[in-house]
């Protein structure tokens, strides 16, 4: 029997959301969606940021619906299986079977690192329409590494064919990401596979990418030019420089996606993906990822300081989705001025 | 002479309902606490509080003798339950139906705006309820009742185009049966704010935090409406929390009322509505709760029994 084979799951089109408030075009992101598998990725995930049905005030409204989006790519991918991401709570069964219908063959289904019990009657419900499924267990920093693995146990025990160390925030080292893997590996069972989605707020993107396969994941999620919330995700092209330097195969084409996401994805940044005195924050501070451009927004509008913002809601130990409380901890702020 | 309640259902929400009713009540008292395990909290509490027990579900329950009793049954199970133990109830057709799961087979009741008379006219009847026969009314989520009275208190004053709104809970206070029925808050959530809030389009979404200390509930309100006077808005908003503390004590705006003008050049685009401007409207609500089961912090468990109790002794005075 021999080694699996390394899975790369794009996010370009899905984390990469958050860096541009979910506006792709429909045209922009059919035609990335096709370079893309050109270039060999394994996976394409495709969606609001905050997954199907995110489009909200609390999130962001997107330019297009997930079904805009979604519509007639799958029929473009000769390679790669079109993903999306469903976060309960948020998205619904009904708005899985609709991107089913559009082609969608591969789902993740994500909650915060200690609920995923939540998470139970969406596995089901993909596994029943025949979906490939990851558990995605968010803010993975947030759950010490048995806990956490006793989560992507359940996860696997309503059906998920792959759980994720999800580090939403950019806030683990590679320490922390070996310990999780490696609890991971200890439960799960072994045709269950592990994946490993990083953000690159303390600049381990790629660091903590390879330690996570060095400790046996398989499904690896990078973007373009790292194009994700925060400093972004782990750089799809140097993640594949590096594996093409390790010896590690991929069926990813490392010239193409250099092209990609200098020509194609660089321009589109409104706000430059990258490590700064914010994204670090986010980091250092443990806080989601996505919460960057609201919290931006809010203390443009009550002339307060972002970092400041972000330290707070770390603080106050806000989890994914709980974007409303950017304004209340601003307003707050404001207050005790 | 008080009227007999019985709960089926004995996890928190169920549990919650019973405190309320031992301690608060003036109409009602508890007739008979239901389960379906013999061992679970709920239930030994019960029995600890001397309330007569059933641990074998609403079938147990009409077999007792102190059902013919019962003049109102809360239903603190699950929405697929529930359907179950309203087709049970087929036979008893005087007694009525409180049902706190988001099953919404019978009509949505929020309080504060369906108001004293509401009760009559969303059941599309003239007469006194006591005589109604078959009556089952549906009290939403606890984000419904948290939120549902704010996108009414704008919608009363000016078009309300897309309702959202966003409930955090504290993940102590999310018992099972909520946690593997999501989808069905957050669907039955979104359909009242259309129908009960007044929104054209109703979105909701639920968050579970799990911090140490737990969190205490917390809800916000986005409304999209046409552009109307803010003063008038913001005045319509703190009179319905006064309307809602008067049943949810704990219940209160956390911050001033904040406003954003959606231009007509930069509009949003929404599912379901399309491109639309107009005035958005953020209201940042707080829940504390009355600490009868679970602590403090439930205030999902407080807003919900509040108002299933305040129905419950409408229905049978």
């Amino acid at each position: 029997m021999g080694e699996r084979k390394i899975y790369i799951q794009d996010v370009t089109l899905r984390d990469g959301m958050h860096a541009i408030r979910h506006q792709y075009g429909k045209k922009r992101l059919k035609d990335l969606a096709i370079s893309l598998d050109k270039a060999g990725v394994d996976a394409i995930e495709i969606s609001h940021g905050d997954g199907l049905s995110g489009g909200s005030f609390n999130y962001g409204f997107g330019a297009h619906t997930d079904w805009d989006w979604l519509e007639g790519v799958a029929e473009e991918l000769n390679h790669a299986v079109l993903t999306t991401l469903l976060l309960p709570g948020i998205g619904t069964i009904e708005d899985l079977k609709k991107a089913y219908a559009l082609g969608v063959r591969s789902v993740r289904v994500a909650t915060h690192c200690t609920e995923a019990d939540v998470s139970r009657q969406h596995i089901e419900a993909a596994k029943k329409l025949g979906m490939d499924v990851g558990g995605f267990l968010m803010m993975a920093h947030m759950n010490e590494p048995i806990k956490l693995a006793e989560q992507a146990k359940l996860m696997e025990s309503y059906g998920a064919d792959c759980v994720y160390v999800t580090d939403s925030a950019g806030a683990l080292m590679m320490d922390g990401v070996a310990d999780r893997i490696k609890a991971f590996k200890n439960v799960l069972d072994s045709d269950t596979e592990v994946g490993i989605h990083c953000h690159h707020n303390l600049s381990l993107g790629v660091a903590n990418t390879i330690v996570g396969m060095q400790h046996g994941a398989t499904r690896l999620d990078a973007s373009l030019a790292g194009m994700g919330a925060g400093a972004g995700n782990c750089p799809l092209e140097v993640l594949i420089a590096v594996l093409n330097r390790m010896d590690v195969k991929t069926n990813s084409d490392v010239l193409k996606l250099m092209d990609l996401a200098d020509d194609e994805i660089r321009p589109l940044q409104e706000r430059p993906v990258r490590v700064d005195r914010e994204t670090l924050s986010l980091g250092y501070a443990g806080v989601y990822s996505s919460f960057l451009l609201h919290s931006e927004r809010a203390a443009k509008k009550y002339g307060l300081n972002t970092a400041d913002i972000l330290q707070e809601l770390g603080k106050r130990k806000m989890v994914g989705g709980q974007e409303d409380m950017i304004v209340d901890v601003a307003l707050d702020m404001l207050k005790n001025r | 002479m008080k009227k007999k309640a019985a709960i089926i259902g004995s996890g928190n929400i169920g549990t919650d309902l019973m405190i309320k009713i031992m301690r608060t009540s003036d109409v009602l008292e508890m007739g008979c606490f239901v389960g379906i395990d013999p061992a679970s909290d709920g239930l030994l509490r019960a029995k600890g509080m001397g309330v007569e027990i059933c641990a074998t579900g609403i079938d147990g329950l009409i077999e007792m003798p102190i059902w013919k009793e019962i003049d109102v049954v809360f239903d603190a199970t699950s929405a697929k339950a529930h359907v179950y133990n309203f087709g049970m109830m087929e036979k008893f057709p005087e007694k009525k139906m409180v049902d706190l799961t988001p099953a919404a087979i019978g009509p949505y009741f929020v309080p504060a705006v369906n108001g004293d008379e509401g009760l009559s006219t969303i059941l599309g009847l003239d007469v006194d309820l006591s005589d109604t026969d078959r009556v089952n009314v549906n009290m939403v989520t606890c984000g419904g009742q948290a939120t549902i009275p704010i996108v009414a208190a704008v919608s009363r004053i000016a078009k309300v185009h897309y309702g959202e709104i966003v409930a955090s809970i504290a993940s102590k206070s999310a018992g099972p049966g909520t946690r593997a029925n999501i989808d069905e808050f957050t669907v039955t959530t979104s359909e009242a704010i259309e129908k009960v809030g007044g929104a054209t389009k109703g979105k909701a979404i639920i968050v579970l935090n799990p911090a140490e200390p737990p969190l205490v509930m917390r809800d916000t309100v986005f409304t999209l409406s046409d552009q109307a006077d803010r003063e008038e808005i913001r005045k319509s908003i703190h009179d319905m929390v006064v309307e809602v503390q008067k049943y949810v004590p704990g219940y209160t705006l956390h911050q001033e009322v904040q406003f954003d003008d959606i231009p007509e050049d930069e509009p949003v685009f929404i599912e379901g509505v399309g491109h639309k401007s107009g005035l958005k409207t953020t209201v940042l609500l707080q829940v504390i709760g009355a600490g009868h089961y679970l602590p403090a912090y439930a205030g999902n468990l407080d807003i919900m029994t509040s108002a299933a109790l305040a129905v419950g002794e409408k229905l049978v005075k």
